[in-house]
């Protein structure tokens, strides 16, 4: 029989708020999994629901194009070139303003939250007028420009929140037990923030392959692949065709994002005292 | 002080100052340098004759901003659309922030973290289209409307004045879903967190007190999660105001400012007209900002 | 003989806040060392600036006779044992104590042997292919003692090393430290803000308050005649009578401090001995503790004098809370006071 039967804790969740709390669950996620259905629908003019029939005809499709390769290459070159300049300058900022603090500091640091406070329009625009003052034309390295900028404050946020977890006692311990500045850094604060630089970098990635909001500012006549795809928004045929890209978009820029969030759990390894 | 000890501390000064300046350079004239820029651009004038931007300081372009009717319809529809969002994300994100923070197991609440979180990693793009499916007239929400046999409500709310439209794809009301869509796990996260930061001993000293559940939750609860809210709030309201993608995408032909701002600087060519617009997100948010941090939304983010 | 350690009238300020005034303090080679005080006093900026973490303001830090101001911690022949232990946790056990080594060139194989046999000193030999986040509180710290100690250090510098065990590792832990200081010869200096500590192990200390050294002596000597009231108080509590009250006790304007062990509550009856100081007072409360007990009298509006009876013979049991009791002392037992 049941002997554990469990008291009613007083302030427990009622079933209507479990069911609640389900139904926004639910709301949060059905789009995406009906993009991924339309994506094998068989019916290509309309936005039929339920779909007639599923197929991978359009895959074939999608992946004879030669316009959406074009796209996601220059997607791709662009987020890898904007991540390495992002992962250098970010963490050199990172350990620069990681703990002393010196007059003006707290001005800097505001400026290193400004390019993901502001809104991304502003951002946009502030560019696009920016290079048009300086008069370059917009283009590929445009594009890239911008996307380190807010990308740069990816990788600072994430290696800095790591380097303030670091106990000072272990700098200085390694200090003490006669390694140098370089020793210190190679040693030490290396391995420890390793994971933070590798996450941030992957978060960078992965925001610079879908932004679509500066870049439509920044790009000129180059096409990324989020350019493409807001271009083919609007032309009723080939509407599969841009199902398929989209889950194609979902996938690059999910597995960055989702090995970046595991990687920097607050991890158990982290206290070694 | 011993020379000895001036270049002890004056070494790792000048070390900090080495690693900085790379990327505060690229910061300070790549972007502050443009957002100075626009500044600028915001206080020059179209000639209207020679539709040349005209390099000198004037008021006049401001002065269009404001004087114009459109213009401020332009404005009131932006903010009332984003007070309404805030509201609305608020209200559907309660729910799923308490559960979240108070009542779930460990596992069930690792679990709708990554829930809460994931849509907000997929691409922004992606999800305005699939919304844009799902809104279309022969869409899901038709279909579903049409098996629960709830057409004539969908069509009357299509047909209410300013919400409505020939479809939901292309309606106020859409719009307005899809913004709440879209925002929604960025209220839900610091809600949740101002939740769970809510010590069990005052719950417990409440009801020791005599109160019952739903006075514990509103006087106890409640209030404490205020800055949450409100920081929640922030991004909610900020993220609409800004928007430009959302309303070209699905919505009624009604112009937003963002949908101004990329319209002026490009077609129309009037850059500092688009300066002045973009100006007005910013004095709003900062406001709104100051708000905020009076609620203690600062100390919950 | 060289000190091992010596300061010269070093200050350090943060800000407004004056963490060390003019110290000066010499520590002599093989010396165990307590810096006593409590928190904010400054004995850990002491031991930072000997270390080389920080900078005085002024004055001068020499160790062995040679002036190290200025000089960075890792070219300073001094190792620090952390109150956090700061144990890399990345690297193991054998990893972390063969540290030292590695920084300075030392190859692999010779290193980690080297880890090992202080491993082995410490009792830990088996424990080198360990992770840290495995250790209990007392491993963690052997193994920051190891690899401490396997740079042969001149002074071994000791932050608040016991402060996170519990009570009966911590006995222990006191004897292995003492027993290991005295077997290598070299000069520790620990920091501590628990004078039961600084007493049983240390062979001189240095009591600290607000940035200054309120005295320096053995720890007999600190215990049996403090010089100023924060000392008779720090240093296991005496009794402070201020000077109205010591006048109308014993005359002399002189205020004293006397050990509650040296106070005698005289049985009903009894006779003031001798030459005895004494005074009158009313029973507040008993405490009992086991061996003895704490009586707390009070003499006037402001004072009350703790008295330390033992429990042997008639003990505390027939006093109540409320009686009128006398009490009685020699007058060799007071120690007189600088005036604060």
């Amino acid at each position: 029989m049941r002997s554990d039967r469990r008291k009613r804790d007083w302030n427990g969740a009622s079933f209507g708020s479990k069911l609640a709390a389900a139904a926004g669950l639910v709301f949060l996620h059905a789009p995406v999994w009906v993009i991924a259905l339309y994506a094998f629908t068989t019916e290509d003019r309309t936005y039929q629901f339920p779909p007639p029939g599923l197929t991978l005809h359009w895959f074939q499709v999608a992946f004879a194009r030669e316009d959406i390769w074009a796209a996601m290459r220059l997607s791709l070159e662009v987020a890898a070139i904007a991540t390495l300049a992002a992962i250098v300058l970010g963490s050199f900022a990172a350990f620069a303003l990681a703990r002393k603090p010196f007059p003006g500091k707290d001005t800097i640091t505001l400026l290193f939250v400004l390019p993901i406070a502001l809104p991304g329009i502003l951002t946009g625009l502030a560019l696009l007028t920016g290079i048009r003052t300086v008069g370059i034309e917009p283009g590929f390295w445009t594009i890239v420009a911008g996307h380190a900028t807010f990308c740069l404050v990816i990788v600072y946020n994430n290696v800095i929140a790591r380097l303030r977890r670091i106990p000072s006692s272990w700098i200085e311990a390694s200090q003490d037990l006669g390694a140098r500045g370089p020793q210190t850094f190679l040693y030490v604060l290396l391995p420890q923030i390793a994971t933070a630089l590798l996450a941030g970098g992957m978060l960078a990635f992965a925001l610079s392959f879908d932004e679509i909001i500066v870049t439509l500012f920044t790009a000129g006549h180059e096409k990324t692949l989020p350019i493409w795809f807001y271009s083919e928004l609007f032309r009723p045929r080939d509407r599969p065709v841009t199902n398929v890209v989209a889950v194609m978009v979902i996938l690059v820029t999910l597995l960055p994002i989702l090995l970046a969030y595991y990687l920097t759990k607050p991890d158990e390894n982290a206290s070694g005292a | 002080m011993t020379a000895r000890t001036l270049n002890a501390r004056g070494r790792s000064t000048f070390y900090v100052a080495l690693l900085l300046a790379p990327p505060l350079l690229w910061l300070g004239t790549v972007y502050l340098g443009s957002l100075f820029a626009l500044l600028m651009q915001s206080f020059y004038a179209i000639d209207e004759f020679t539709a040349k931007i005209v390099p000198e300081f004037t008021l006049k372009t401001y002065r269009q901003l404001v004087s114009q009717p459109a213009h401020i319809d332009i404005v009131v529809r932006t903010v009332s659309m984003a007070i309404a969002v805030t509201i609305a994300a608020a209200v559907i994100a309660f729910p799923v922030a308490n559960y979240m923070a108070r009542h779930a197991g460990p596992k069930m609440k690792a679990f709708f973290y990554v829930g809460v979180m994931l849509p907000m990693w997929i691409s922004y793009l992606v999800k305005v289209y699939a919304w844009r499916l799902i809104l279309a007239k022969e869409g899901i929400v038709s279909w579903f409307f049409g098996a629960l046999g709830l057409t004539p409500v969908l069509d009357k709310a299509l047909s209410m004045p300013v919400l409505g439209g020939p479809s939901l794809a292309s309606s106020y009301l859409g719009m307005f879903i899809v913004f709440v869509y879209m925002w929604l796990p960025f209220m839900i996260l610091p809600l949740a967190a101002a939740l769970e930061r809510v010590p069990g001993s005052l719950l417990q000293a409440s009801a020791d007190l005599g109160a019952r559940p739903g006075q514990t939750f509103r006087n106890v609860v409640l209030p404490l999660a205020l800055p949450g809210l409100a920081a929640g709030s922030i991004f909610t309201f900020a993220l609409t105001l800004g928007d430009y993608i959302i309303p070209s995408i699905v919505g009624a032909p009604g112009y937003f400012i963002g949908m101004m701002v990329y319209q002026q600087q490009g077609t129309a060519g009037n850059l500092p007209l688009a300066a002045a617009f973009s100006v007005v997100p910013i004095v709003l948010i900062a406001l709104y900002l100051a708000l905020a941090r009076r609620l203690g939304a600062f100390d919950a983010l | 003989m060289t000190a091992a350690i010596e300061l010269r009238d070093s200050s350090r300020a943060f800000g407004t806040v004056v963490a060390l005034d003019r110290v000066s303090l010499t520590i002599a080679q093989g010396e165990f060392f307590a810096l006593l005080g409590p928190s904010g006093s400054g004995k850990t900026t002491c031991l930072r600036l000997v270390a080389g973490f920080d900078q005085p303001d002024s004055g001068q830090i020499l160790l062995d006779g040679h002036d190290v101001t200025g000089v960075p911690p890792f070219d300073r022949n001094v190792n620090t044992v952390f109150q956090d232990y700061a144990l890399f946790p990345h690297m193991s056990v054998a990893e972390n104590v063969a540290y030292g080594p590695r920084v300075r060139g030392v190859k692999s194989s010779e290193r980690l042997a080297r880890a090992n046999e202080m491993l082995e000193l410490v009792r830990l030999g088996s424990f080198g292919e360990r992770r840290p986040a495995q250790l209990s509180g007392g491993q963690k710290q052997r193994v920051a003692l190891a690899r401490a100690l396997i740079n042969k250090p001149k002074v071994l510098l000791l932050d608040e090393p016991l402060g996170a065990l519990d009570l009966k590792l911590r006995e222990e832990m006191q004897a292995e430290l003492k027993g290991l200081q005295q077997r290598l010869g070299i000069t520790f200096v620990f920091v501590t803000h628990d004078q039961g500590e600084a007493l049983s192990m240390a062979d001189r200390v240095a009591v600290f308050s607000q940035g200054r050294i309120e005295q320096l002596d053995t720890p007999r000597e600190l215990y049996n005649r403090p010089r100023t009231a924060f000392v008779a108080n720090f240093v296991g509590s005496a009794n402070v009578v201020e000077a109205a009250l010591a006048e109308r006790l014993t005359g002399k304007r002189q205020p004293f401090a006397i050990r509650p062990e040296l106070i005698e509550i005289l049985d009903a009856g009894e006779r003031v001995p001798d030459g005895s100081v004494s005074c009158e007072g009313t029973l507040d409360n008993v405490l009992y503790h086991g061996a003895s007990s704490r009586c707390h009298v009070r003499i006037d509006e402001q004072t009350v004098l703790a008295v330390a009876r033992a429990e042997s013979a008639t003990g505390t049991a027939g006093l109540r809370e409320g009686d009128r009791v006398r009490l009685a002392w020699r007058p060799e037992s007071a120690v007189a006071l600088e005036s604060a």
